[in-house]
Order: C-alpha cells, then sequence, then structure tokens
C-alpha cells in the first residue's frame, strides 16, 4: 500500500518539479537574457541596418531615409578614392591614445592600494580619500581639471611656468597636448577605482602562503612578483576589464573639458558618434551608425578576449 | 502712385485687423493646447509664462498647457518629440535651422497665417520663414549683432567709432600699443567665431556673396574668401583678440571688457545685460555698425529671429493657429521685447522699441542701415553639417592662420559633400 501511494505522488508531481534542475537556470536567466536582447543585441542589429542609410534621423527611416549600401563606410575610409573623414581618423588615433594611456591606471592603482594596505591608525579614512575621487561625478573632476588646465591663472600653468614650460593656449586650448591633458584628468579617478579593486584582492591574500613564502627567504619585490601578484590576477582582470571599457567609452570628459575642441583635436570615436546625430549640428544618423559599428568592432576584439578568458578560467576550475 | 500704395497698404492693414478681430470673436476655442518652450533663461521663461496667460484670459475655455525645458536640451529633444508626442506649438529657429524639419515633414505648413497683412507687418523675416512658397512658422523676437565698446578707453585714447577698415586698424593700434587688446572673444563652443566670418566676409564680398556661400554655391577656395580670410589675418597678426580664446565660452570672455584688459566685443545685443550687471554703465558701454571693408558694397547686417511653429502632428492646430497670431500681434510684440522683458527688437513692423539705448540704435541699424540685406547667423544659414566644419576652421585660423590652405580646402569638401 505505501509503495503504490508513492509511485501515485511520483505520477502527480508537477511537470516543473520533473524538470526543476535543468529549468531553474533558465528562470534565473530569464530577466537578464530579455533584457540584454531588448537592449543590448537589437541596438546593434539596428545601427546595423542604420549605417546603410543616409537619413537625419527626423520622421521614418523608411521613408525619409535613402538606402545608399557601404557608402558610409566608403566616406569613413576614404575608400572610393575620396578623401578619408579626417574627424574620423583624429578620433581613431585619440581612442588608440586613451587605450593605451589609460592602462597607467593598472599599476597606479596598485602602487597606492599596496601602499595603503598597512595597518595604521585611521587607515580608513586614508583609504576613503584616494576612494574619493572615483565617488565624484565626472562632470565634476571634469570641471575641476578644466580650472586647473586654464591658461594664465590656472594652478597646472603656474607649475609648468616654474619650469619655464609654457604650453601655447593652455593644455587644453592646445591641440598637441589637449587629449593627453584629459586622459590624465580621466586617470585620476580610474586609479581610484583600480585602488579600490587591488585593495580588495589583497584582503583576500592567504596570509598562510604569504607567512610560507616569508620562510622560504622571500623578501620585498620578490615577495611582490611571485606571491602576491599571482593571488591577485582576478583583481588585475577586473581592472583590465574595467579600464579598457572606460578608455573606449571616454565620452564624458571630452564633453565637459573641451567639447572635442581644440578644432576637433580631442575628438573620440563615442564623441564623434553622439556629433553626428544627436548633438546641436549633428543631422546624420545613418553616418553615426557606421561610426557607432566601428567603435563595436573594436569593442567586439575586447569583447571576445574577456570571454575567451573566462571561458579557459570555467575550463580550468572544473577541470 | 506712392499715396496710392500707402493707401492700399492702410487698407490691407486695416482688412487684417478687422479679420483677426472678427476671428477672435467668432471663435471660442477650447480643449487642450500644448506648448513646449525652449524659452528657459529667467527673462524669457517670464515672457513666455506672461504671454501663455494673458493667452488664457482671452480664451477661458482653452487648457493651456506650457512646458519650459532647458534651451540647450530642447536642441536634442525636439527631434524626439515632432515625431514622437508631438506639442501643438514649439519654439525654434528660422532659415536652415528649420529646413530639416520642414524637409521632413513635422512642421505644418501655415502659409494661411502669413496671408495679407502679417505678410506686410513681418516682412523683414518673411523670407528666413519661407520653404519653398510656403511658411512654415511665425518670428517673435530678433537682435542684432554688432560691436560694443568701452566708450570710456576710446575716450581716453582720443578715438571715435571707425566707419571704414583703416579707421578700425588704427584705432585697434593704439589701444594695443597702450597694452589693450582690440577685441575679446571666446571660441570654445565656436559660433562666436562665426559671427566675425559673417561679417568680415559681407563687408568683404558683399551680402549676395555671402548668403550664395552659405549656399553652396561658391567655393571656399575661391579668391573672394581668400580676401576674407586675408582681411581677417590682419587683425590676427595684429594681435587684436585675447590671447588662447579657444578656452573661453562667450560668457568667460566677458570679463576682458569690463576689466578694460580688451576694448570691444563683436556680439549679440544679449551681451548688453551681462555687461551692464558686470558694472558697466550706459555711459561706459556704446556701439557702432561693423565697418565697412570693400567701399560702395550695401552693407548686412546679422540679426538671427527666433520662432513658433506648428508641429505637424499637433492635436489642436486651431488654437495652435490662433496662438500664433497672437504672439505676431504688434501690441504683444512691443510687449514682450521691451527693456524689462525680453530686451531685443520685435519683428512686427507695427509695435514699437524700446527706449533702450542699444535697441534704438540696433533698429535703426537694421531698418535703415543694411540696405545689403539681413542674414540670420552663420550656423543657421548654413546647414549644419556645413556649419559645424566652417565654424570649427574659422577657431582653427584663429589660433593657426598658416593652416588656412589646408582649412579651405577641407572646407570645400565639406561643400562638395553637403549641397
Amino acid at each position: 500500500m505505501s509503495i503504490s501511494a508513492d509511485s501515485d505522488s511520483q505520477r502527480q508531481r508537477s511537470w516543473y518539479k520533473r524538470n526543476e534542475i535543468a529549468i531553474t537556470p533558465w528562470l534565473f536567466l530569464a530577466p537578464g537574457v530579455l533584457f540584454f536582447v531588448v537592449y543590448v543585441i537589437a541596438p546593434i542589429w539596428q545601427s546595423f541596418g542604420m549605417s546603410l542609410y543616409d537619413w537625419n534621423g527626423l520622421g521614418d527611416i523608411d521613408t525619409n531615409g535613402t538606402y545608399i549600401g557601404l557608402e558610409n563606410y566608403n566616406k569613413l575610409f576614404g575608400l572610393n578614392g575620396e578623401r578619408a573623414d579626417r574627424n574620423f581618423q583624429i578620433s581613431l588615433w585619440n581612442n588608440l591614445r586613451w587605450l593605451v594611456l589609460y592602462l597607467l591606471a593598472i599599476p597606479l592603482g596598485l602602487f597606492i592600494a599596496l601602499f595603503l594596505n598597512q595597518n595604521v591608525r585611521g587607515i580608513r579614512l586614508y583609504k576613503s580619500l584616494f576612494f574619493f575621487p572615483f565617488v565624484i561625478s565626472q562632470v565634476v573632476v571634469g570641471l575641476v581639471f578644466s580650472w586647473f588646465y586654464l591658461p594664465n591663472n590656472g594652478l597646472f600653468t603656474v607649475m609648468t611656468g616654474w619650469f619655464g614650460i609654457e604650453i601655447r593656449g593652455g593644455v587644453l586650448g592646445n591641440p598637441n597636448t589637449a587629449t593627453y591633458g584629459i586622459i590624465a584628468a580621466g586617470l585620476w579617478p580610474q586609479t581610484a577605482y583600480c585602488m579600490i579593486l587591488y585593495l580588495t584582492g589583497l584582503n583576500a591574500v592567504d596570509p598562510e602562503q604569504v607567512e610560507a613564502a616569508r620562510l622560504d627567504g622571500a623578501k620585498g619585490r620578490k615577495m611582490l612578483w611571485h606571491v602576491i601578484l599571482p593571488q591577485l590576477k582576478p583583481a588585475t582582470f577586473i581592472a583590465f576589464v574595467v579600464t579598457i571599457i572606460g578608455a573606449l567609452r571616454s565620452f564624458d570628459l571630452v564633453s565637459i573639458m573641451t567639447g572635442g575642441g581644440p578644432f576637433g583635436s580631442t575628438r573620440v570615436l563615442s564623441y564623434y558618434v553622439f556629433e553626428k546625430s544627436l548633438s546641436e549640428r549633428g543631422l546624420q544618423y545613418g553616418y553615426a551608425a557606421a561610426v557607432a559599428v566601428v567603435l563595436f568592432l573594436i569593442m567586439l576584439v575586447f569583447i571576445s578576449y574577456f570571454l575567451w578568458t573566462m571561458y579557459q578560467d570555467e575550463k580550468e576550475a572544473r577541470g | 502712385m506712392h499715396s496710392i500704395l500707402k493707401t492700399s497698404f492702410a487698407a490691407f492693414v486695416a482688412a487684417g485687423i478687422a479679420a483677426s478681430a472678427m476671428q477672435a470673436n467668432a471663435q471660442s476655442l477650447s480643449g487642450d493646447l500644448v506648448i513646449f518652450s525652449d524659452m528657459s533663461n529667467p527673462a524669457p521663461r517670464a515672457v513666455m509664462e506672461d504671454m501663455v496667460a494673458r493667452f488664457g484670459e482671452m480664451h477661458p475655455d482653452l487648457n493651456i498647457e506650457l512646458t519650459v525645458i532647458d534651451r540647450e536640451a530642447y536642441k536634442t529633444q525636439i527631434r524626439n518629440f515632432l515625431t514622437a508626442n508631438a506639442p501643438d506649438v514649439a519654439n525654434w529657429y528660422a532659415a536652415n535651422r528649420m529646413l530639416p524639419y520642414v524637409e521632413a515633414g513635422l512642421f505644418e505648413d501655415i502659409s494661411d497665417i502669413w496671408e495679407g497683412a502679417m505678410s506686410e507687418e513681418l516682412a523683414s523675416t518673411k523670407a528666413a520663414l519661407t520653404v519653398g512658397d510656403a511658411q512654415y512658422g511665425v518670428p517673435y523676437t530678433y537682435y542684432q549683432w554688432g560691436v560694443y565698446y568701452r566708450k570710456d578707453l576710446f575716450d581716453q585714447f582720443g578715438l571715435t567709432e571707425p566707419a571704414t577698415w583703416e579707421e578700425e586698424l588704427a584705432n585697434c593700434q593704439t589701444l594695443l600699443d597702450n597694452g589693450i587688446k582690440c577685441y575679446t572673444i571666446g571660441t570654445k563652443f565656436l559660433w562666436t567665431a562665426g559671427g566675425w566670418f559673417d561679417y568680415l566676409n559681407m563687408r568683404t564680398n558683399g551680402y549676395d556673396f555671402h548668403a550664395r556661400l552659405t549656399n553652396g554655391e561658391e567655393s571656399w577656395t575661391s579668391d573672394e574668401v581668400r580676401a576674407t580670410f586675408a582681411n581677417w589675418r590682419e587683425l590676427i597678426d595684429m594681435g587684436a583678440f585675447v590671447d588662447d580664446h579657444q578656452n573661453y565660452s562667450w560668457q568667460e570672455a566677458l570679463p576682458f571688457m569690463v576689466n578694460g584688459e580688451a576694448a570691444s566685443y563683436l556680439m549679440g545685443n544679449f551681451a548688453v545685460a551681462p555687461l551692464r550687471e558686470a558694472g558697466l554703465s550706459d555711459d561706459q558701454l556704446d556701439f557702432y555698425q561693423f565697418v565697412e571693408i570693400t567701399p560702395g558694397i550695401p552693407k548686412g547686417e546679422d540679426a538671427p529671429t527666433d520662432t513658433f511653429h506648428i508641429p505637424s502632428g499637433a492635436q489642436n492646430k486651431e488654437a495652435a493657429r490662433e496662438f500664433l497670431r497672437f504672439v505676431v500681434s504688434a501690441e504683444n510684440q512691443t510687449l514682450i521685447n521691451n527693456g524689462a522683458n525680453l530686451g531685443q527688437l520685435p519683428v512686427n513692423a507695427l509695435s514699437s522699441v524700446d527706449d533702450d539705448k542699444f535697441l534704438q540704435q540696433g533698429f535703426q541699424m537694421l531698418s535703415s542701415g543694411a540696405p545689403g540685406g539681413i542674414a540670420q547667423f552663420f550656423d543657421r544659414d548654413a546647414p549644419a553639417e556645413m556649419a559645424a566644419a566652417g565654424m570649427e576652421g574659422f577657431q582653427e585660423f584663429m589660433v593657426f592662420p598658416d593652416n588656412l590652405d589646408d582649412i579651405l580646402e577641407r572646407l570645400e569638401a565639406t561643400r562638395q559633400d553637403v549641397y
């Protein structure tokens, strides 16, 4: 009797209960996947489509836009014997500068984190002061730095004056220095961010390993390189991801500090997209979409790398 | 002949007034009237709210909803709301700035409002609001551009208002010899340099050439354009402009003039208010029309016009039309443009100009001193893409005048592309 009751209840268990193990992960994923598809994947395809049109962003793309195939890309790269878009080239170069120089935030952040990772009275206060720049809005950072760089009265100009260096037009007014000036401003909060990542990473460093290394006679630089840094690999990875993305997205500081100027020399791709589509004098949605696609393809290189690394890590963890 | 014209004009006006009065009586408007406005600065905002209140009193059954949007934000939002969620009335600007919206069918053809008396009263700006044969908006205000200068500094060095290019240069040299820059300017947001180009080009080659150039009918590498830049270069090489101007906005360039480090400013009339607030009295501040460069060329002037439009997706077009008629009426324009409100010039020829010294001078200049024609402004006369490239080039030229050939070739390439 008891046996038959058991098999009855087995049969009565709902379909969901029977497939719970298989379904549950998908239920967890569902909201994320839905938003990812609607707000990330779909717009990417839309920009691909839009970049094939000559469209000013007004009205409907089918009625007001003209299909021109790859013409926008020809214009960007100057393929049909036309002159390549100079502003696009400037943006591309500036993006490269951002990518390379922004990575300085990682060693800087590590250095500050190691420096702050000590047991001193009131260390939390120091840590929070170092983290502070990341908390303030980028707009404020941009404004503070533009005042810092002002010609004549700006603190930076006064300081370079002591060494007899004079930058014509001020840091942000000179096309040769403006981009570097903005990157330096961007490094300030980004370093703070990397620092906090490393501080948390340092918290997780295994004290027993450090102890063992010390018994083996490891000290100073050796200890850092062979014992501490390998354990900080996850933190470094995250810092790398965040910094690369931050560099490619660099928009707010450019917009606030120079507005792409002087004469467009500080443009980056994301700012150029904005300029061509949404800004006051931008009415070239199709063209802007083409620039956005190029930016996406550049990002895709890094995205693939991140995904591949994560996949490898997962495999290792399981294997 | 003359008197006949006059009487017919009077009859016209009378008929117009009678017609609009009749309409006001006959129609009782009802429903909702949604207005989006970019008049977000304190004074314009008060003007807008007051206009809505007075219009509301005339039409008690009408429910008016006014939304005031920040002026800069408005420029990007207008595309979305014209397509998706159109109000009944919206602010915008004349000439090329409204062209994309007209071409996309987003602004309503309101030629019917312009019929009759209105065309006479608003004749000065009709062309700027016409596309093809139809009108797509109505003007509510405009303002003159010109050289605002420190009269006390001029007096100190025995200078007088110049009328020719030679006098302008001589004045400038005297100022420079005394350690004062001739002009302040802040080109961070580019458009201020567009003002200089407009004036130098209109004075060197005339209004008609300038209009053809902004219309894409003349080459940027032509000798005429080069002549304009050569004149500009004379000033740059003298050191006439304040240093490092690419770092400043137009407001940030004001202190140079207030502190007496620079003597004058080529600007729109809106610069007067902040200069007065900064402590300059009307004895210290004066205004002159941009000097003649090529003798004999009729002078053209910049006078940008701000406008109201009806989006084609509007729900209550009847009430919207009535509101536009109300906005352009002579009494309303007199009221909203007076010194206590906008402090600018009314467009309607029948309205009167405030006693303010600068408004009076500006009105004189535009009504009798600009036989060449009235331009809107570089970024409203030229299409968006051309304007952006052009003003960027002007800024570069002002900092690195040696790059001129490269700049002009770039502008020419842009012109080939845009038109």
